[in-house]
């Protein structure tokens, strides 16, 4: 698969954006500036921008608790996502969401989402919406290894082929849901025959490795965009961090954590193959991350420079409309 | 005016919308039918006959038979409406709320607040709802008051065949998640119903009759019954306002505390148990808005602390009853 140079910067920019975001984020926690409950993507960059470099604006994606990698990979605001995360009224959210609900419905991002398995019956309803229109649009819902157990999962999946609409369902496996193994939770051997009862085609990616996925989510959404109903796409990739921020991660075996780090950093390989390939040299890379750690910086200094929240905006936006009552 | 049951009155609700909006359709179990089978396709209308002729009329892709899956059913409608559709899902019973609550409340109720006021999600949740049909604890319950508690919900019960049609017209209409409970005792009762389009305005209540002694707040089958109870009392010369509220979120509460204001009595009627019910809130809000025009003490009228049981004469203990409503409506003036 021969990928423009373009398209390649493109992705490696988007993957940097998420780590640099990710790396800060978790930061400006241990500092104490951003409150509440963070779920943290890093190592897992390859799986979203693999997946969103195929989609347009208009498609939709709905992610999970782990969000913010794939609403920077759909295109959403990096500034207003990390002023959202500090809880400004500027935040993307207006700082009625947070980490776990950063969304932008006019980027076709349907939200991130505090529920495990909540997305994707959601994610149903727009691949219907699509279908209905008849307007070759697809919907991506991305979940973890941990929603592949819940009932809402195997709703969605049967309703999507039942209907046969043109849903994809990203299964990110990073080995844990919270802090349980997949080896235990999954109680069959072959979690890819499992889906694939379902009635439709998985296709599966290394989830540290951009090509991979970029070629194995090619082929599930060119499936599904065809009119041919749903698509499935498993990518296996390790998170670098707990499952949230201040997880003591006594689940991890010893050396796990520098293992991933080492040895399956998808920025690496991405830097690796290319810069091998002699596609893209090491200087436009490395200008790309001093970019990245710029518009990160900037990022940063706004969100703390942005106004709070007011007490009058605690019930804003509640209702469209509420009447008088 | 021709008269038309509840049930004819929403089906053509559901014609009129459809026919004028083609991003509104219908999903659920069977609302359709007989799909897969050697039976017509579209011969059902959902297990209430209240989809009827819909299938028909706009064809597989406008009404939408699903699996048995409340949750993808509500998710599926949440989707679509955060994209602009206007979907109607039909929950069938509203007791299976409880397999579906996740995508209702924290997905549907919540979208537009998470998101800062960026989003909206326009979708009608029908559930037939209430007891008085000896179909036992787990097809039998009102459920409405448990989503009016739930702020992103506004929650619709209709009492009347007229009132159903223009407020499930409002509720397709209506920019943000609408749960709209149909009183399944009452889908055969009919009233004078227009043929055209007409919407009625959410958190107006009706004034369904007006007197001067005690104000009586009814919700859903318990309305036609207080009616029955407060016309019976004519023959006393005891008079009473009765409140239909018609939306429970958002409520009227100007109307109810204007009544109580007048009258200085107050008797609140619902067929639920007692506890975090619609009966213990509006006497809470008398309560706190219009203590010093009490005369008497609130009473509540409604379902005991317990299941619905199945047997008839069971059930007909365990939903208020003209009689107990009477006994309510005295006991304050006495």
């Amino acid at each position: 698969m021969t990928i423009p140079k373009e398209k390649l910067l493109r992705a490696y920019r988007q993957m940097k954006t998420i780590r640099e975001f990710e790396e800060r984020a978790h930061a400006e926690i241990m500092n104490g500036q951003i409150p509440g409950f963070t779920h943290l993507y890093t190592g897992q960059e390859a799986n979203a921008v693999g997946v969103c470099e195929h989609l347009d604006e208009l498609d939709t994606i709905i992610s999970t608790h782990r969000g913010h990698g794939h609403c920077i990979a759909k295109g959403a605001d990096v500034i207003g996502m990390m002023k959202e995360l500090f809880g400004s009224s500027e935040g993307l959210c207006k700082g009625k969401g947070g980490s776990m609900h950063v969304a932008d419905i006019e980027k076709g991002i349907l939200g991130a989402n505090g529920i495990v398995a909540g997305g994707p019956p959601i994610s149903v309803g727009s691949a219907l919406a699509a279908k209905i229109r008849d307007n070759g649009r697809v919907a991506v819902s991305f979940s973890g290894d941990g929603s592949v157990n819940q009932g809402t999962c195997f709703e969605a999946m049967n309703l999507a082929v039942v209907l046969k609409v043109p849903a994809i369902f990203v299964i990110e496996n990073n080995y844990y849901s919270e802090h349980t193994n997949i080896s235990y939770a999954v109680g069959c051997d072959d979690l890819k025959a499992r889906t694939e009862a379902f009635g439709f085609p998985v296709f599966m990616a290394d989830g540290c490795d951009f090509f991979s996925v970029y070629e194995a989510a090619g082929k599930a959404i060119e499936h599904a965009r065809a009119g041919n109903g749903p698509a499935g796409l498993f990518a296996e990739q390790g998170r670098f961090h707990g499952h949230f921020v201040g997880d003591p991660q006594y689940y991890r075996a010893e050396g796990e954590l520098d293992d991933l780090r080492e040895n399956s950093d998808c920025l690496k390989v991405f830097r690796g193959r290319v810069t091998t390939d002699g596609e893209v040299s090491h200087e436009e890379l490395d200008a790309i991350d001093a970019d990245v750690l710029a518009l990160i910086d900037d990022a940063v200094a706004a969100a703390k420079a942005a106004p709070r929240p007011t007490a009058e905006q605690v019930v804003e936006d509640v209702y469209v409309n509420y009447g008088n009552a | 005016m021709p008269v038309k049951t509840m049930r004819d009155a929403i089906n053509e609700a559901l014609h009129q919308a459809m026919a004028e909006d083609d991003s509104v359709f219908v999903i659920g179990e069977d609302v359709a039918g007989c799909n897969g089978s050697q039976g017509e396709v579209g011969s059902v209308g959902g297990v209430f006959g209240v989809t009827g002729g819909l299938y028909k009329a706009f064809g597989p892709n406008r009404c939408i038979d699903t699996p048995i899956s409340e949750s993808a059913i509500v998710g599926a409608a949440a989707g679509a409406a955060l994209v602009g559709m206007r979907p109607v899902a039909e929950i069938m019973f509203a007791d299976f709320i409880g397999v579906c609550m996740d995508q209702i409340v924290n997905q549907m109720g919540k979208f537009r607040y998470m998101f800062g006021g960026k989003s909206t999600c326009p979708a009608v949740i029908r559930f037939a709802s209430g007891g008085g049909f000896s179909a036992a604890s787990q097809h039998s319950q009102a459920m409405y008051q448990i989503l009016t508690a739930f702020p992103g919900l506004k929650v619709v019960v209709p009492s009347n065949a007229y009132d159903a049609k223009g407020l499930l017209l409002q509720a397709i209409k209506d920019d943000d998640p609408v749960m709209f409970f149909e009183p399944k005792a009452l889908y055969q009762e009919a009233c004078e119903v227009p043929d055209e389009m007409y919407t009625i305005p959410f958190g107006q209540a009706a004034y369904v009759r007006e007197g001067d002694d005690c104000t009586v707040v009814a919700f859903g089958q318990m309305v036609p019954r207080a009616a029955a109870a407060i016309d019976a009392l004519e023959a006393e010369g005891i008079s009473c306002d009765l409140i239909d509220p018609r939306t429970t979120s958002p409520l009227d509460e100007a109307a109810i505390l204007e009544s109580v204001e007048a009258t200085g009595r107050l008797v609140v009627v619902d067929e639920t148990p007692p506890r975090c019910s619609l009966t213990a809130d509006i006497a809470a809000l008398a309560a706190d808005k219009a203590f010093h025009a009490l005369k008497a003490p609130i009473k509540q009228v409604c379902a005991p602390h317990s299941p619905t049981p199945f047997s008839p004469e069971l059930e007909a203990e365990y939903i208020p009853s003209a009689e107990k409503i009477i006994a309510a409506i005295k006991a304050t003036l006495a």
